[in-house]
């Protein structure tokens, strides 16, 4: 998968085609985030085989759908369990992103896992995400927002219009 | 200088980036270390998440709870009637300090050129005159140190 821009939270539900030997077969649920639909169900067919017998030429999607977040426009902790596979061996992890939606947060997650251990998007599978209440949070870079009356400055801002002028005998304002 | 306008819940901010650039919001929650929630109900800013490089802070601080609504961010706003300031280039107060500044200018200038003409003569005295100096080549230089002199003046200047 190619984790492009921003991810979204898809809610898909596939089955095994109806045959004769079984009439109504079970429905799957996953939600799978990934950039479009298209994406998306690729994902869901690939934990679908992996989890149960059943491949993607040999069944259906019922439903493939956009979830999304109940309240885009809280901050909140989120709790991502995945499993990556490093250049020697898999492994699991647990890490926390404190962001507005669910979606964003496992955006945060791939940029960071492909950051701090190169870990590609294909490789990495999220595993359970979960919304934290500040003090279930353990990692100390969420928590350390945790203050209601938190402040910081602004420190050495470099300014972007690093060639508006590209010479002068100024330095540039950086404190805002 | 100790930092007076710090990142925190109730700052206005001027969005310098982006496509709210040129409004002024107010910080809502501080996200994490680059993002924060801001919302500016009465200057058309919807309530979003910006990137604090994106913002430059302003002086003014509203009081409320991280995490407040709109409704009341608006109400606040409202009551301090925040605007931007010196935005305006016919603002009449900007006008009138570039007045007061030009008038006491031109009296201290005046002044200062009086003083300056009155002891000009004295001036001219204890003014050293300085030529610019004659360009003589390094080789040359070095010469005239030592008081080597080449076989005939005329190679004297070297390079």
């Amino acid at each position: 998968m190619k984790a492009k821009g921003n991810l979204r939270e898809y809610r898909i539900i596939g089955r095994k085609l109806p045959s004769a030997a079984l009439k109504t077969p079970p429905l799957y649920e996953m939600h799978i985030y990934a950039p479009d639909e298209v994406q998306a169900k690729s994902r869901f067919w690939f934990f679908l085989r992996q989890l149960k017998r059943v491949k993607k030429s040999a069944g259906e999607i019922v439903e493939c759908k956009v979830v999304n977040e109940r309240k885009p426009l809280t901050v909140k902790n989120f709790g991502i369990w995945l499993r990556y596979d490093s250049r020697s061996g898999t492994h699991n992890m647990y890490r926390e992103y404190r962001d507005l939606t669910r979606a964003l947060a496992v955006t945060q997650c791939y940029r960071d896992m492909g950051a701090k251990h190169r870990a590609r998007p294909s490789t990495i599978q999220i595993m359970k995400i979960k919304r934290l209440p500040a003090k279930e949070c353990r990692r100390p870079h969420v928590t350390q927002f945790h203050d209601s009356k938190i402040k910081f400055p602004m420190v050495n801002k470099a300014t972007k219009r690093l060639h508006h002028p590209r010479f002068t005998t100024s330095r540039p304002h950086t404190y805002f | 200088m100790p930092y007076d306008r710090l990142v925190q819940v109730g700052r206005v901010a001027y969005v310098a980036f982006g496509p709210e650039t040129g409004k002024l919001c107010c910080i809502t929650n501080i996200i994490d270390q680059t993002r924060v929630l801001v919302d500016g109900p009465s200057s058309h800013v919807s309530r979003q998440a910006l990137n604090i490089k994106s913002l430059h802070l302003t002086k003014y601080i509203l009081k409320f709870l991280p995490g407040a609504r709109s409704k009341t961010v608006k109400k606040l706003w409202d009551s301090h009637d925040i605007k931007k300031n010196g935005k305006n280039p016919v603002d009449f107060d900007r006008y009138k300090l570039v007045n007061a500044k030009q008038a006491f200018n031109r009296i201290v200038n005046h002044e200062y050129n009086r003083l300056k003409k009155k002891n000009k003569v004295q001036l001219a005295k204890k003014t050293k005159k300085v030529k610019p100096r004659k360009f003589v080549a390094k080789s040359q230089r070095i010469a005239n140190k030592f008081k080597i002199f080449a076989a005939a003046p005329a190679a004297g200047k070297k390079k």
